[in-house]
């Protein structure tokens, strides 16, 4: 049976929806919290998102999506441009060729390989933007920003796997 | 349907990973081409940057809003439980500003003789614009904040923004509905400034640390802990007597500033046209965003001449 124009609607809005989620979360993540010290260390959060989906749904996340998510947290975040796209563009290949590693781990594991993949993007960060502005960058604001990244990646992860099971069933 | 499908994913899939790997490739050198354009025309990625904040500002305006809110509540519940030890504070505070009330009554009568006596030319007075804090671009390499108010309000490159507390930074991209602030501790922001009661010039460099640093002191310099920190005015991006911070700590490694702004406090600020044009060109459309990195650059050579009368 051929699906109806509605069911081809509903599903390609499906579809989108890491990419807007991700972009979403982009702009949440620069929203002023006025909590005290926030501001310096706020976690990763596109970063999780593009590490989850390119684990789980890669065909959602293309390297052009990521392309744009990471543009738009340089143009937002006021780091120079290019950084983010290129070290987002490099988390999601080095995911890519080594999905058969993540695919259907249990969750201390994929916890464990973002331990190490954000690891590397907050030091592939660090290089490029003391490249950028040819100066050593205090590093321990970008640990704090790290290890928050690593504590708080239950939560958005749970979530996207939540919102997979739900919205993104594979038929 | 199924015999056709299969000799058409044989050719189609390896096609379709060349295409992709192609893609992820060219993708990787275009950020790259971002980077190093970014490096050498700061102008054009200033108003790439202010067009897509621009934007995005309604979407952060309104997100921004409940999360306001609620930390104002959150404040709110903490000053019910802290009213007693509050009030007990400002009614100290209180009996300590009128004697300074009265100070200051005095010394104005005292200046305005004075002033007469000098025929002395009053500086231009300051226009303010109140505007929100819509972003606070968190992060451990910019320090900076997007405001709801942008060429369209009068928001100009180089505009001093401060808060009731002190000065915060100043402006560095002007979209037409909003605008962005490079915070004083962020790593490109120099500011000539004053260390009172001995009147020692130095620049504030911010190094993305919470206390940004004095640099250029003059070797035989006293600065001593506690000392305030005012701007200079030299250079001419603000006017002298803002305060900024108190010296927190001296040692012969760094002299370090604590500010009076508390980040997490900055719900609304003020852009303030003190209409200094100083190093900053005029500008005469949103779309010729004045200023460049070398301009900027050029602050801390400025406070070696022209120092006050």
């Amino acid at each position: 049976m051929r699906p109806t124009l509605w069911t081809r609607l509903d599903n390609l809005a499906r579809q989108l929806t890491p990419f807007g989620l991700t972009i979403l979360l982009v702009i949440v993540s620069q929203v002023p919290l006025h909590f005290p010290g926030v501001a310096r260390i706020s976690p990763m959060l596109p970063l999780i998102a593009i590490y989850h989906w390119t684990i789980h749904r890669p065909d959602l996340m293309p390297p052009y999506a990521v392309f744009v998510i990471g543009l738009l947290v340089d143009f937002l975040a006021g780091t120079p441009v290019g950084v983010n796209a290129i070290v987002m563009l490099t988390v999601y290949g080095i995911i890519y060729s080594q999905r058969r590693f993540f695919l259907g781990k249990s969750f201390p594991i994929s916890w464990l390989g973002f331990l190490l993949v954000s690891a590397g993007a907050a030091m592939l960060t660090w290089i490029f933007v003391s490249t950028f502005y040819v100066r050593l960058i205090r590093p321990d604001a970008m640990i704090f920003q790290y290890l928050v990244s690593l504590a708080i990646y239950p939560l958005p992860a749970w979530f996207f796997l939540r919102w997979q099971q739900i919205f993104l069933r594979t038929t | 349907m199924q015999e056709r499908s299969r000799p058409d994913y044989r050719f189609a899939a390896p096609i379709r990973n060349l295409v992709h790997r192609f893609a992820y490739v060219g993708l990787l050198i275009v950020a790259f081409g971002l980077m190093m354009l970014g490096k050498a025309d700061t102008v054009l990625m200033e108003r790439m940057r202010a067009h897509v904040t621009d934007a995005l500002a309604p979407i952060m305006n309104v997100i921004s809003r409940p999360v306001t809110t609620m930390s104002n509540i959150i404040d709110h519940g903490r000053e019910l439980i802290e009213i007693h030890a509050q009030n007990a504070e400002l009614r100290e505070t209180n009996r300590r500003l009128l004697q300074w009330q009265t100070a200051a009554r005095r010394l104005e009568i005292e200046n305005s003789l004075l002033q007469s006596l000098l025929n002395f030319k009053p500086e231009p007075n300051a226009a303010f614009l109140s505007a929100r804090v819509i972003a606070d671009t968190g992060g451990a390499f910019a320090h900076s904040l997007v405001l709801n108010a942008g060429w369209r309000d009068g928001v100009r490159k180089g505009q001093a923004v401060v808060t009731g507390e002190g000065l915060t930074g100043r402006i560095d991209g002007v979209g037409s509905i909003s605008s962005r602030v490079i915070l004083i501790t962020d790593l490109n922001s120099r500011i000539p400034i004053l260390v009172e009661t001995s009147n020692t010039r130095a620049i504030l460099a911010g190094d993305n640390a919470e206390q940004p640093k004095l640099i250029h002191l003059a070797p035989s310099s006293t600065v001593k802990v506690g000392n305030r920190v005012v701007t200079s005015g030299h250079g001419g991006a603000f006017p002298p007597g803002l305060p900024v911070g108190v010296v927190s700590a001296v040692s012969d490694e760094a002299t370090t500033v604590q500010l009076f702004i508390k980040r997490e406090r900055l719900e609304f600020v003020r852009v303030v046209d003190f209409g200094l044009e100083g190093i900053l060109r005029p500008d005469t459309s949103t779309a010729n965003l004045t200023g460049n990195k070398n301009k900027d650059d050029g602050e801390p050579n400025a406070m070696g001449g022209g120092g006050k009368p």
